[in-house]
């Protein structure tokens, strides 16, 4: 007998099994749902992990405010479709205070709307774990860090003093206030994550599809108009052009590719053919060396 | 690899074909380790490079980055792509592992880089624990090194059965063969005892890239494979499959009375509907009815996959049970021997209480032994009385309660656990199952009939242990003999376990160190729980300045049955008091490792009774623990009426 698992039977059965041992170990896990492609990948393995069963845990999104409106479409078309438990939290403060990126820029925005929005969440709840769909192929920082990765009382990673992690053999204990950060997809690549969402039909959001799309032009991004909030600056034309997204975000700080792939194997066939990475689309990562790292240890997923 | 792809994938059946063979590739997990500065980053960085797994804006990155930290002058410091963490790269090091994917036409990669300085080890430990194949880097220039050495036996010990010796910086040697075949022979040498399959020694220069992926002009009388060829051929199968059937269970899925499914993935051999298995703790054995998954049951799985099994009759299973082959069980038991690996700045000690994980069970366990230490340079074994940070050693492990196993060396998965620190909840190490010790086997508890429940009653009293901790001098024994004699007077049995009484007899073999301090709790806390058990009221005096053996202690007790009391005295106060005169001396330095001079006293934080002593008289510290015990048993019987009725 000579059965050979597959790449993706190998990642998918990683995936579950982690699922698992933090619903058989925590008292209060919840699942960070981003709506991205990588969030659509672990909820569908968190269906498979605990079938029959619905997973035994919320989904929360951080929404920042600043999401593509087909983003959030799709995320209440997602917790219809599947049932399950949909946590919403924005950072009131910070709506009251009117932060947004084109004013306060990429940095201030994330860390408040986002990364401070997190923690509050966290803490109201008390969620003990939580899952997020990072994964090490994506940023030099994300490839140093653990499976199950700790976070103090403030939330605050250190990647300098990580638990050692052996095997299969994840240690799950914490003391009160503390929590851990729970990453399923470590193991997978971009192209995995592609490979996995043809093979198994996974929905995801439109935006990953070519279409025609208002796009600006602005510190050498296209920008999505998705709303009457972006204001135009002097020389600016919204601009109709055939682009798509590789990695969503909000959408100030998204770039869009040209690109006139509108099914999933042209996707792929474009990835497998791409000269840069995804997170280039991301203005965040590119505010200083270091700086997914630093806002990490401050909390960030 | 990507520009040639891009052609062939014009049309959609391109990808579809192009995804087909993707599926068929294999997959190598694999390492890269040995000592600092042998250039074990700057080899990945070249792997990926010249597989073409780095993106332009990354090729930018890399390039801005190389001009302000770089290493190399103004090449490219490929290092840098796999040091992502901010004091890595400003330190020029490598800190903790970092993990990589890269895939060539054949085969599929996932590559640790861990890092080679003797203080991060454990980060090396974590990359080899899932690693089939290390590639052990070794400067031409310094042969190996002591870091070569401890790595190869840590990869060694972890069942990693595949090496690759890099014999890297060879231009800096003039590509010298004499060098490289000294290097292989002092390898070969030392590497002996350590069990590998192969070792395939290759000259390489990571920087430049000779033998990395093309051959190099520059060693024409080397005609093995380059290091890609290797990695890309080498077969590394454990075949887990051919080995008996082992599946933890890791989660019970419950949602409904209609359905219990048990969740968790297998370990070893296959599993199929109709199978007869047994549960490995209690021996029962049932029939798999189906296996569960997400569009549609299964009609077999395997090792690696993870499933939910439903069985034919209703049997006790719960997490960190094992359903396994009845034709070949796991074994069953409380005492084993182990390879452990430490990782806590703390030392290993034998006696104090450890968190014991396998992959899904969990208990407390202590090391019973320190049979040896292994020297990481000639293997030598050395007593030791502890464990020390990065050291390797062969323990027997007592636990609380049996887990189910196979030796490591049968089984990669059942044979592994690591300890947890109780306090910290640190891993602080990682063990490699060897054996069973016999007589975990032989020995079962006796059942008798004459319980401690009958013998308290007898003394119409509940059995406790008042446990006293405090510094030296800070009237521990005054109290405790106070409090014995109003007891007695009320026509309670007691008895008292003193520090000083203690180490005259039962203890005299132990001195003061850490370890010895240890196994002096340990001992005194199972004489207290006989006594409990005997239905006494045990006062127990000790300085005790652990918290890790007092709550050993109160684990081993009954709930309730433990009272921990702080006699608070300050330092200062003791000093004074001084009524042997040992602080004098402890100051004066006459006496070594003396609570509160030069070894530590961790105060509790949650005491059951706190006694302040200050200003206070013995006989005032005596009422407070008499209303305290008289309360508890107004309390319980209450309860117990309640109960009872």
């Amino acid at each position: 007998m000579n059965i050979a698992l597959t790449h993706l039977q190998r990642l998918e059965a990683e995936s579950i099994h982690i699922f698992r041992e933090v619903a058989a170990t925590f008292a209060k896990p919840v699942m960070l749902y981003s709506v991205g492609k990588d969030s659509s990948v672990l909820m569908h393995l968190a269906v498979k992990a605990f079938y029959p069963a619905k997973p035994p845990f919320p989904f929360l999104h951080v929404d920042t405010t600043w999401k593509f409106r087909e983003m959030i479409t799709f995320r209440d078309q997602m917790a219809q479709k599947l049932g399950f438990d949909l946590l919403v939290h924005v950072n009131e403060d910070g709506v009251r205070d009117n932060i947004n990126p084109f004013d306060h820029g990429s940095n201030t925005h994330t860390h408040v709307m986002k990364t401070v929005a997190l923690r509050q969440a966290l803490d109201k709840y008390g969620f003990d774990a939580a899952f997020g769909g990072a994964r090490r192929d994506e940023e030099k920082s994300r490839a140093k860090e653990r499976i199950f990765s700790f976070r103090n009382a403030q939330h605050a990673w250190d990647p300098k003093n990580q638990r050692p992690e052996m095997w299969k053999i994840f240690n799950t204990r914490i003391a009160s206030g503390e929590s851990i950060r729970v990453f399923p997809l470590s193991n997978w690549t971009e192209l995995d994550i592609w490979q996995y969402i043809l093979q198994e039909d996974i929905p995801i959001v439109p935006l990953y599809f070519a279409k025609q799309r208002p796009v600006v032009e602005r510190d050498g991004m296209l920008i999505l108009k998705d709303d009457d909030r972006m204001e135009l600056r002097p020389g600016e034309t919204v601009e109709n052009r055939l682009v798509r997204f590789r990695t969503l975000g909000c959408y100030p700080l998204t770039g869009a590719i040209e690109s006139d792939a509108d099914t999933l194997e042209a996707i792929v066939g474009e990835m497998l053919t791409a000269r840069t990475s995804e997170r280039q689309g991301r203005l965040i990562d590119r505010d200083e060396a270091g700086s997914m790292e630093k806002k990490k240890r401050e909390g960030y997923f | 690899m990507r520009h040639i792809m891009a052609e062939s994938l014009a049309r959609t059946d391109g990808i579809r074909d192009y995804m087909a063979a993707q599926e068929k590739k294999s997959l190598l997990r694999f390492l890269t380790c040995g000592s600092v500065d042998d250039g074990k980053s700057t080899l990945i960085g070249r792997l990926l490079s010249d597989t073409k797994q780095i993106f332009e804006d990354q090729l930018a990155a890399l390039e801005r980055d190389s001009r302000k930290h770089g290493t190399t002058g103004d090449d490219i410091d490929f290092a840098l792509l796999v040091d992502g963490l901010e004091a890595e790269r400003e330190q020029g090091i490598t800190i903790d592992v970092a993990y990589r994917f890269f895939a060539t036409p054949t085969r599929k990669f996932i590559v640790a880089d861990t890092p080679g300085h003797e203080q991060y080890t454990r980060n090396m430990a974590t990359g080899a624990s899932t690693a089939d194949l290390a590639i052990v880097l070794i400067d031409a220039r310094q042969g190996v090194l002591r870091q070569t050495r401890r790595h190869s036996i840590i990869a060694s010990l972890l069942g990693i059965r595949h090496i690759v010796l890099a014999v890297n910086k060879f231009d800096l040697v003039g590509f010298d063969k004499a060098t490289f075949e000294q290097i292989i022979e002092d390898y070969r040498q030392f590497s002996r005892a350590l069990g590998f399959q192969t070792i395939v020694p290759i000259p390489m220069s990571a920087r430049y890239g000779d033998n990395v992926t093309s051959r190099s002009a520059n060693t024409q009388w080397y005609s093995g494979p380059t290091l890609i060829e290797h990695l890309e051929t080498v077969s590394v199968d454990e075949a887990a499959i051919e080995l008996p059937f082992r599946f933890p269970v890791q989660y019970v899925n419950r949602p409904n009375l209609d359905f219990r499914g048990f969740a968790g993935t297998i370990a070893s051999g296959s599993v199929a509907p109709g199978d007869e298995i047994v549960v490995a703790k209690s021996g029962k054995s049932s029939h798999v009815r189906r296996i569960v998954a997400h569009g549609g049951d299964l009609q077999q799985a395997v090792a690696g996959q993870a499933i939910t099994l439903v069985l034919d009759d209703e049997v006790e299973v719960s997490r960190g049970n094992m359903l396994v082959s009845p034709a070949a069980r796991p074994q069953v038991a409380d005492q084993f021997a182990a390879n452990i690996v430490w990782f806590d700045e703390h030392a290993l000690l034998p006696g104090r209480s450890y968190i014991l994980r396998t992959e899904t069970d969990q208990t407390s366990a202590t090391v019973t032994e320190l049979k040896y230490r292994v020297n990481v340079n000639d293997f030598a074994h050395e007593a030791a009385k502890s464990l020390e940070m990065n050291e390797v050693g062969i323990c027997n492990i007592s636990t609380r309660s049996p887990i189910a196993f196979d030796n490591f060396a049968d089984n990669r998965t059942t044979g592994a656990f690591i300890l947890i620190d109780r306090i910290t909840n640190a891993t602080v190490g990682a063990g490699m199952i060897l054996h069973s010790l016999r007589r975990a086997e032989n020995i079962h508890w006796q059942s008798l009939d004459v319980g401690k429940h009958g013998r308290a009653d007898m003394k119409n009293q509940r059995p406790a242990v008042f446990w006293f901790t405090g510094l030296s001098g800070s009237g521990k024994s005054t109290i405790a003999n106070l409090f014995e004699k109003k007891l007695f007077a009320t026509g309670r049995h007691t008895y008292i376990l003193d520090g000083d009484n203690v180490r005259h007899g039962l203890n005299r073999d132990l001195g003061f160190t850490d370890a010895d301090r240890v196994e002096n709790i340990r001992r005194v806390a199972e004489v207290a729980r006989l006594m409990a058990d005997a239905g006494l009221i045990v006062i127990v005096s000790f300085i005790s300045p652990f918290s890790a053996e007092r709550r050993m202690a109160r684990e081993l007790m009954a709930d309730g049955e433990f009272v921990e009391v702080f006699v608070d005295t300050p330092f200062e106060e003791c000093a004074r008091r001084d009524p042997k005169g040992l602080y004098a001396r402890a100051l004066n330095g006459e006496i070594k490792n003396f609570t509160g001079v030069d070894s530590p006293y961790e105060a509790p934080e949650n005491p059951e009774i706190h006694l302040k002593t200050l200003g206070k008289s013995a006989e005032e510290m005596v009422e407070a623990l008499e209303l305290w015990l008289n309360e508890r048993d107004i309390a319980e019987d209450q309860y117990d009426s309640g109960g009872g009725i």
